[in-house]
């Protein structure tokens, strides 16, 4: 029986991307539905009730909601093709880490860039870069943070790099002069398909954030 | 067998509270380490140099750090005892609800517990709503993870130990028994459970250290303008 599978997400959303890069490194189908936040579906509220937030996955019906509970539950359902997370439990915990820290940090310190109404640039600005270099450090030398593969921590990151020209330029820095080596990561990142074909293009994310900071009145 | 153990805690941290309790239930066996945040130990520096907290889980010389990720890692190296389903959807919603309990209920009765005025009365009705979640979630289980305790409950856990001491400091009523009772008698039945009992902190410390923490932020609210009371 084919499995049904339904993505509820806002096309710019790094969160709803990250769910994108997961099913299409597993190669599945599903149906892709845009919801519209400011009137949110009847669908949406019943799936997520909890938090009335997207990515939602809808597979066969049941709902799992939060971007890398998503991507972990398409890890384990189906195991057989292009695993996200290692097998060894000492390297899953590094893995969780590290897309943990991500989760934590770069949403919130890059709404300080572009969202600030009082003047959060600047420390968010230093903020955000010290996050970036960490995270650098992390990669070291290695093609993924996944080591040779593509993995969990690359699917956690990978979608704010679509977002990256936007910090840029209402921060007014440039994310290659200070991260150099995460920035060729972004570019690998990008020679693959799953990747390209499921991030946002970054010059309309910045048009999609013009708009809501007019929205906001800081434009 | 040659396993080395350590965890590094505080006396009264329900972070580390979590790794305790799986540790035991799980029948591993570890050497707590026990640190005094005040005063951070090189070691503590060395093995989380990004976010510096407690608990630490320092195993075979390696260490992993933030409770969730501890609490998996735990799981996937000793399987006794699971602490997380075996069927995905199950994990996955096992996961959901233990974010919700960290991101949601525990920021809400937090700001119940330590803000003043009107930012109080928001938390309360922010506590209540998510609280509501949770009873609607508990219908028909004896803990989240079912008949045994589990990754969920444990998440959850210090809500049955701190939950009153905080309406003890400030008279508030978080978790009522008639409008939760599923939520109230899991707290009694979590705290009675006999790993958790045997770890809770001493109540009367615990009494002190809020009700300082209390009188701090007290303080530095009222020395600021907006204080409303």
């Amino acid at each position: 029986m084919a499995d049904e599978i339904v993505l509820l997400s806002i096309w710019p959303s790094m969160f709803g991307m990250r769910v994108r890069v997961a099913l299409a490194e597993k190669g599945l189908k599903y149906e892709y539905k845009e919801e519209d936040l400011q009137n949110k579906s009847p669908l949406l509220l019943m799936m997520n009730p909890v938090h009335k937030k997207i990515p939602v996955l809808i597979h066969n019906g049941k709902p799992i909601s939060e971007s890398m509970i998503i991507v972990e539950y398409i890890d384990e359902v189906w195991n057989h093709k292009s695993p996200l997370l290692p097998t060894d439990p000492y390297q899953r915990a590094q893995a969780r880490f590290w897309a943990d820290y991500v989760d934590k940090k770069l949403y919130d310190i890059g709404k300080k860039i572009i969202w600030s109404i009082k003047g959060e640039e600047e420390t968010g600005k230093k903020e955000f870069i010290e996050c970036l270099k960490l995270l650098e450090g992390e990669l070291g030398d290695n093609p993924y943070f996944g080591g040779e593969n593509f993995g969990f921590v690359d699917v956690s990151l990978v979608t704010f790099s679509c977002w990256f020209h936007t910090y840029e330029s209402y921060g007014n820095f440039s994310i290659e002069t200070e991260c150099p080596k995460l920035v060729a990561w972004t570019k690998r990142c990008l020679e693959k398909e799953s990747v390209s074909s499921s991030l946002a293009d970054p010059h309309k994310i910045h048009n999609f954030a013009s708009g809501v900071r007019k929205r906001l009145g800081i434009e | 067998m040659g396993e080395e153990v350590k965890l590094f805690r505080s006396w009264s941290s329900p972070f580390a509270l979590r790794i305790v309790w799986a540790l035991e239930i799980k029948g591993i066996e570890y050497e707590a380490v026990f640190e005094d945040l005040s005063n951070k130990s090189p070691l503590l520096l060395q093995y989380n140099p990004v976010h510096k907290k407690i608990p630490i889980l320092v195993h075979n010389g390696r260490p992993i750090v933030e409770s969730f990720v501890i609490l998996e890692y735990i799981d996937e190296t000793w399987k006794q005892a699971p602490l997380l389903p075996e069927d995905p959807y199950e994990r996955a919603m096992a996961r959901f609800w233990a974010k919700f309990c960290e991101d949601k209920v525990l920021i809400s009765i937090w700001s119940a517990f330590i803000k003043q005025g009107k930012e109080q009365e928001e938390a309360m009705v922010a506590a209540t709503e998510n609280l509501k979640f949770l009873e609607k979630e508990m219908k028909g289980k004896k803990f989240f993870g079912g008949e045994r305790i589990g990754y969920v409950d444990l998440t959850l856990g210090w809500l049955a130990n701190l939950g009153s001491i905080f309406e003890e400091i400030v008279g508030l009523k978080i978790v009522d028994e008639e409008k939760f009772p599923l939520l109230y008698s899991w707290m009694q039945d979590f705290a009675e459970a006999p790993i958790i009992r045997d770890n809770w902190p001493p109540r009367d410390k615990m009494i002190v250290k809020f009700q300082a923490l209390l009188d701090a932020a007290i303080a530095s609210s009222s020395s600021s303008s907006s204080s409303s009371k």
